[in-house]
């Protein structure tokens, strides 16, 4: 994880909030460091993670998180990790007969009209064991990334529902978190993409934003980050809050620093 | 004084907003944005019927019902009766508890009603709701029920139904936002500055021309509103009855009215999050 993004969103793994659904979303640039970020923090918490990696492959995200001081495969063998290699599974269900219900069954489907056995999946993933004692602090669902969905032929309303159902279950029912990433593509055509970033934007309390710069690509600036705060369990006389940093994504760390204010420059 | 009277009663202009929009009864159409949020306003306007004695009916789709009580203290959430279609709203779990025809049903079922109470009924969300139904069903819907206090030639009295409807306007598109906008007595759109939020509210009275006005406020903890003095503008005729009062139009009027020592340069860089539209 990186220790100046935590700061700056004032946590830590031994005192994250819970029950909450942070949406990260990138813009002009790769935001995939805030995944990486977020699931080295999670499992550094003692959390049970469920990973839907529709991006990347298990070993992408290992040799990742080896560097951010997690291992995945250890991780896994102790039960802490489930992991859906959606670029592996998704061979197996196009090609292989299944006898049983796949997560991501709806590639046979002509009609798939919902992602409910997904959901299953992730419930099955993450609902608590009855060994009398409590492993794990609590669950986490991490969904890498949902416009991918949109492009296997998911409508916008039925990735919103698969969202709803895990909400209902991950964030309300176990009081767990979720974190999802949503690519904003920057198309004013593409309405699905704009129902299902808009959608998750008014169901989140944290919304990360990863930007390219305007002016294009600089050797010492790789982006900037918009964080937005939303749906405060109470309502206060200030409305929510938004702050904007640039940052440099570095071998095993991200530095961030105000707009302007690179340390390259100064 | 009863109940409703001495809720209404009392200083403070706070009340005159909230019952402006209310007054009216009808749909109250509640239009926010990610960046300014419209579930405190709800929530507010929730409190301030239940306070006067109104029966008040949530259905909530959109949060749980534990978010959405929240804040409010056990007099207020004792009367409300809620309608829980956040857990399950599809039915997927297969179960019982599914209440039959899901929200819509439960919204039609509203229409039946025969006792003289007046009664609010809030959707959270409107928006929920139509990317899930044909807009003309739900509009359909609404105005059955919005409308069952005008019903002529019904010989019983049925009390005064007001609809407090949750929009977020990014999700669609200006045809069933329009034809919701048709249907509605009140419309208030959420916008605002660095740290202050507005409400352009815009009134269809029977007979009368549409008014609209802009008020500044916030939410206080307790969902009670905290007015801000001098930077609203007064209830005045609406320029145009014949063209709807699309959103781009109502915060263009809401940024001009805000123009206070070169506010309108921050209105017009903070009112977007950016989503699709690039900074």
């Amino acid at each position: 994880m990186f220790v100046e993004l935590n700061n700056l969103l004032n946590t830590t793994p031994d005192r994250a909030e819970q029950g909450k659904l942070t949406l990260l979303c990138d813009a002009k640039t790769d935001g995939s460091f805030l995944v990486h970020h977020f699931l080295s923090f999670y499992l550094k918490a003692n959390c049970k993670v469920c990973f839907v990696a529709l991006i990347q492959s298990f070993s992408h995200y290992s040799i990742v998180g080896q560097k951010l001081g997690v291992s995945l495969t250890m991780a896994r063998e102790r039960g802490q990790l489930v992991f859906l290699e959606g670029l592996k599974s998704a061979v197996d269900v196009v090609f292989q007969a299944q006898k049983e219900p796949h997560p991501l069954q709806f590639l046979r489907e002509a009609n798939a009209g919902n992602l409910k056995p997904l959901f299953e999946f992730v419930r099955e993933a993450l609902k608590p064991i009855d060994s009398g004692e409590a492993r794990w602090t609590y669950p986490v669902l991490l969904v890498d990334d949902l416009s991918v969905l949109l492009s296997l032929g998911m409508g916008a309303v039925a990735v919103l529902d698969f969202i709803h159902y895990c909400r209902a279950t991950v964030c309300w029912e176990l009081k767990g978190n979720m974190v999802v990433l949503v690519h904003d593509s920057g198309d004013a055509e593409d309405e699905e993409n704009d129902i299902l970033l808009n959608g998750l934007s008014h169901q989140s309390h944290l919304i990360l934003r990863a930007e390219g710069l305007a002016t294009g690509f600089c050797r010492d600036v790789h982006g900037q980050l918009r964080i937005l705060w939303r749906r405060p369990s109470q309502p206060t006389v200030h409305r929510d809050q938004s702050f904007t940093y640039q940052y440099k994504i570095q071998d095993k760390s991200v530095s961030f620093f105000a707009k302007g204010m690179s340390p390259a420059v100064l | 004084m009863t109940p409703s009277e001495g809720a209404r009663a009392g200083t403070g202009r706070e009340l005159e907003m909230l019952d402006s929009l209310l007054a009216l009864g009808g749909l109250v159409l509640l239009r926010d944005s990610v960046e300014w949020e419209g579930r405190s306003l709800l929530k507010a306007l929730v409190k301030k019927s239940a306070l006067c004695g109104e029966q008040v009916h949530i259905l909530g789709c959109e949060v749980s019902e534990e978010e959405f009580r929240e804040g409010f203290d056990s007099d207020i959430n004792n009367r409300l009766v809620y309608h829980d279609f956040f857990r399950d709203p599809l039915n997927w779990s297969k179960t019982e508890e599914a209440f039959p025809g899901g929200p819509l049903g439960a919204l039609r079922a509203m229409c039946k009603r025969t006792d003289p109470v007046p009664v609010t009924i809030a959707l959270d969300s409107l928006s929920w709701l139509l990317l899930r139904l044909p807009c003309t069903t739900l509009c359909q819907a609404l105005h059955a029920v919005s409308h069952q206090d005008s019903c002529p030639g019904d010989s019983s009295s049925v009390g005064k139904v007001s609809v407090l409807g949750l929009l977020h306007e990014e999700l669609h598109g200006p045809g069933p936002v329009g034809a919701l906008s048709s249907l509605a007595q009140t419309e208030v759109t959420l916008g605002g500055t660095t740290g202050q939020a507005s409400a352009h509210i815009l009134c269809r009275r029977p007979r009368q021309r549409p008014t609209d006005q802009t008020q500044w406020f916030s939410i206080l903890p307790d969902f009670s509103l905290d007015l801000q003095e001098g930077l609203s503008v007064e209830s005045q005729p609406y320029s145009d009855p014949h063209i709807p009062p699309v959103s781009k139009n109502a915060k263009a009027r809401t940024r001009k009215c805000s123009l206070v020592s070169g506010q309108g340069r921050e209105n017009k860089s903070c009112r977007g999050w950016g989503w699709g539209q690039g900074f």
